[in-house]
C-alpha cells in the first residue's frame, strides 16, 4: 500500500517552545492511525499541519503526490481532499444541518444544489441524523453536532480524514455515538489520522498507534504491541496513567 | 457548550442613548419618565399657549398682581393678533425633520459601507489595505466631527463646489465610517476562530470564508452596536445645521431669529430630538432581545 500521508522531519517552534521536533511518520491508504500522548505533546499541532492549518517551521508533508508544505502548492485543492473534524465541532451556527453539509460542495466544488443536497442527505442518513436536516446546530446535542461535522467533512469525498480530539468536548454518554460512526468509517477503508484519548477506540479501530511526548514520537506499533507490551518507559507510564 | 455562550456575544458601545432593556429597571424607569415627560411637554406647551387659555390665565394674573405688561399681553390677545408660537413651530417642524432624517438615513447607509471596508481592511493581510484602513480610522477618530464638517463644506466645498446635502452626508458618513470600522473589526474578531478554520479546512478561500461564514455571524453580533451608532448619528446630524441645510436645529434657529425669541423653538426641537432617540433606543433594545432569544 502506498503512503497517503507522509510526514518528514516536521518541526514547529512557538517562540522558544518546540511543539514538534523532527517528527516523521506516514499513514498508508486505508489505514487508521491513532495518535496518543499527554496534552502539550504536539499531537494536535502535527495533525493540523497535515492540512496546513498550522505552518511548520521545518519539514515536509505530502498527501499522495501533493506537497502540503510547499509554498507554491494549491493548498485549497489539497484541503478539498483532506477532511477535518474538530474538537469543538465548529458547525456554522447560521446554517441549517443540511446547509452545513452542502456548503462546501456547492461553493467550492460547484456541484449543483440538488445533487449536493441528495448526497448530503445520504451522509446524514449514514450518521443517523436525516431527520435533523432542517435543524439549527444549537438545537443539537454535542454528539449530534459532531456527527453532522463528520458528514460535512465526508461531503467533499476526501481521501483522508483528520480527527482532532473529536470526543473531548462531549458529555460521556455521547462519546459512543460518535466513535461508532468513526469505527464504521475505519472498517469501510477510510484513511484516518485520529488524535484522541479514547483508548477503547484505538484498540478497536487502529491499525497503528503512535505515542507522542514533548514534540517527539516515542513509540509506535499495533494497538496490541503498544498497549500490552510498551517498550518505552514513558509510554508505559502514560498508559498506566490513562488506562 | 462553549459555542452557545459565544453565540450570545454582543458588543456594547454606548455613545447612543442608554438602552432600556428589561433587565435594568433603573434605566427603564428613567426612560419612561424622560419619554412621557417630553411627550407631555410637547402636548402641554401648545395647549397652554392657546388664546383662550392664555386669556384666562392672564386675566387671573392681572386680577392678583396688576401690571402694565400683563395688560399689554391681554390687549394683544383681545385684538386677535396673538399667534400661538408653540403651535406655529410644530407646523414648521416637518420640513426640518425630513432633512434631518434624509441626512441621517443616507449617512448611516454610506457609513456602513465605509465601516465594512474599514473593518475588512483592518483585518486584511494585504499590508496596503491594512495601512489605509487603520490610518483612516485613527485620523478620522482623532478629528472632531464639527471640524470635519467645516472642512468638507467650507474648505473642500469651496474648491469642489459641494452641494450642502452631499457635503453633509459625506462628512457624517466619513466620520461615522471610522467608528463603524471599529465595530466591524471587533465584530469580525468576535466570531470564534474555529469558524474560519473549519471553513478553510473545507477548501473555502479566505474571502469565501469571510463572506459566507464570518460576516453573517458578525452582523448578528454588531447589530445592536450599529443601532446605537444610528442614534448617535441622528443626534450628531444637528451639526450639519452650520451648513446651508435647514435641518431641525437650523430650522429652530431661523425661527428664533425671525421672531426674536429662541426659547420656544429650541425647547420644541430639543424635546423632539429626545423623543426620537428614546424611541429608537427602545427599538434597539427590542432588537437586541430578539437576537438574544434567537441566537441565529
Amino acid at each position: 500500500m502506498p503512503d497517503r500521508i507522509r510526514i518528514e522531519g516536521a518541526t514547529k517552534n512557538f517562540g522558544e517552545l518546540k511543539a514538534l521536533n523532527n517528527v516523521s511518520m506516514s499513514v498508508k491508504a486505508g489505514e487508521t492511525v491513532v495518535v496518543i500522548g499527554p496534552s502539550g505533546s504536539g499531537k494536535s499541532t502535527l495533525l493540523r499541519a497535515v492540512n496546513r492549518l498550522e505552518v511548520l517551521t521545518e519539514g515536509d508533508i505530502w498527501v499522495d503526490e501533493d506537497h502540503v508544505t510547499h509554498h507554491g502548492s494549491d493548498i485549497r485543492k489539497i484541503r478539498e481532499e483532506v477532511g477535518m473534524v474538530f474538537q469543538n465541532f465548529n458547525l456554522f451556527p447560521h446554517l441549517t444541518v443540511l446547509q452545513n453539509v452542502t456548503l462546501s460542495p456547492i461553493t467550492v466544488k460547484k456541484i449543483p444544489r440538488a445533487q449536493a443536497e441528495a448526497r448530503g442527505m445520504e451522509l446524514l442518513v449514514r450518521v443517523g441524523l436525516s431527520e435533523k436536516r432542517d435543524a439549527w446546530p444549537e438545537q443539537l446535542s454535542g454528539g449530534q453536532k459532531q456527527r453532522v461535522a463528520i458528514a460535512r467533512a465526508l461531503a467533499m469525498d476526501p481521501k483522508v480524514l483528520l480527527f482532532d480530539e473529536p470526543t473531548s468536548a462531549l458529555d460521556p454518554e455521547m462519546v459512543k455515538e460518535v466513535l461508532d460512526v468513526m469505527l464504521a468509517l475505519a472498517k469501510e477503508g477510510m484513511t484516518m489520522m485520529v488524535v484522541t484519548h479514547e483508548m477503547g477506540f484505538a484498540k478497536a479501530a487502529a491499525d497503528r498507534v503512535i505515542f507522542m511526548d514533548q514534540g517527539e514520537i516515542i513509540e509506535s506499533g499495533t494497538p496490541k504491541e503498544l498497549f500490552d507490551h510498551p517498550k518505552n518507559e514513558r509510554t508505559a507510564k502514560f498508559l498506566a496513567h490513562i488506562l | 457548550m462553549a459555542e452557545v455562550k459565544l453565540n450570545s456575544l454582543r458588543i456594547q458601545i454606548t455613545d447612543g442613548a442608554l438602552i432600556p432593556d428589561k433587565g435594568n429597571k433603573t434605566v427603564r424607569a428613567s426612560w419612561k419618565i424622560a419619554l412621557f415627560g417630553a411627550l407631555g411637554l410637547l402636548v402641554f406647551l401648545p395647549l397652554y399657549n392657546m388664546a383662550p387659555v392664555q386669556d384666562f390665565v392672564l386675566s387671573l394674573w392681572a386680577g392678583l398682581f396688576p401690571s402694565p405688561e400683563t395688560n399689554a399681553r391681554l390687549a394683544e390677545i383681545h385684538s386677535g393678533k396673538y399667534t400661538n408660537i408653540w403651535v406655529d413651530i410644530l407646523l414648521y417642524l416637518p420640513d426640518g425633520l425630513s432633512v434631518t432624517f434624509e441626512v441621517t438615513l443616507s449617512s448611516i447607509l454610506l457609513a456602513t459601507l465605509f465601516g465594512l471596508a474599514a473593518g475588512l481592511g483592518q483585518i486584511s493581510r494585504v499590508v496596503l489595505f491594512n495601512r489605509i484602513a487603520t490610518v483612516y480610522v485613527e485620523v478620522i477618530r482623532g478629528i472632531p466631527l464639527l471640524v470635519q464638517i467645516f472642512y468638507i463644506y467650507f474648505a473642500l466645498g469651496n474648491i469642489f463646489h459641494l452641494d450642502g446635502f452631499f457635503a453633509a452626508v459625506l462628512s457624517m458618513s466619513f466620520c461615522y465610517g471610522a467608528y463603524m470600522g471599529e465595530i466591524f473589526r471587533a465584530g469580525i474578531q468576535a466570531v470564534p476562530r474555529g469558524q474560519m478554520e473549519a471553513a478553510l479546512a473545507l477548501g473555502l478561500s479566505r474571502s469565501q470564508a469571510i463572506a459566507r461564514i464570518i460576516l453573517p455571524q458578525t452582523v448578528k453580533i454588531i447589530l445592536p452596536a450599529i443601532g446605537n451608532e444610528f442614534i448617535a448619528l441622528l443626534k450628531d446630524s444637528s451639526m450639519v445645521s452650520v451648513m446651508a441645510l435647514v435641518d431641525l436645529l437650523r430650522l429652530a434657529k431661523n425661527y428664533g431669529s425671525n421672531h426674536g425669541d429662541y426659547f420656544p423653538p429650541l425647547t420644541v426641537v430639543a424635546l423632539v430630538y429626545l423623543v426620537m432617540t428614546l424611541i429608537l433606543s427602545w427599538l434597539v433594545a427590542v432588537m437586541e432581545e430578539r437576537l438574544n432569544n434567537n441566537a441565529r
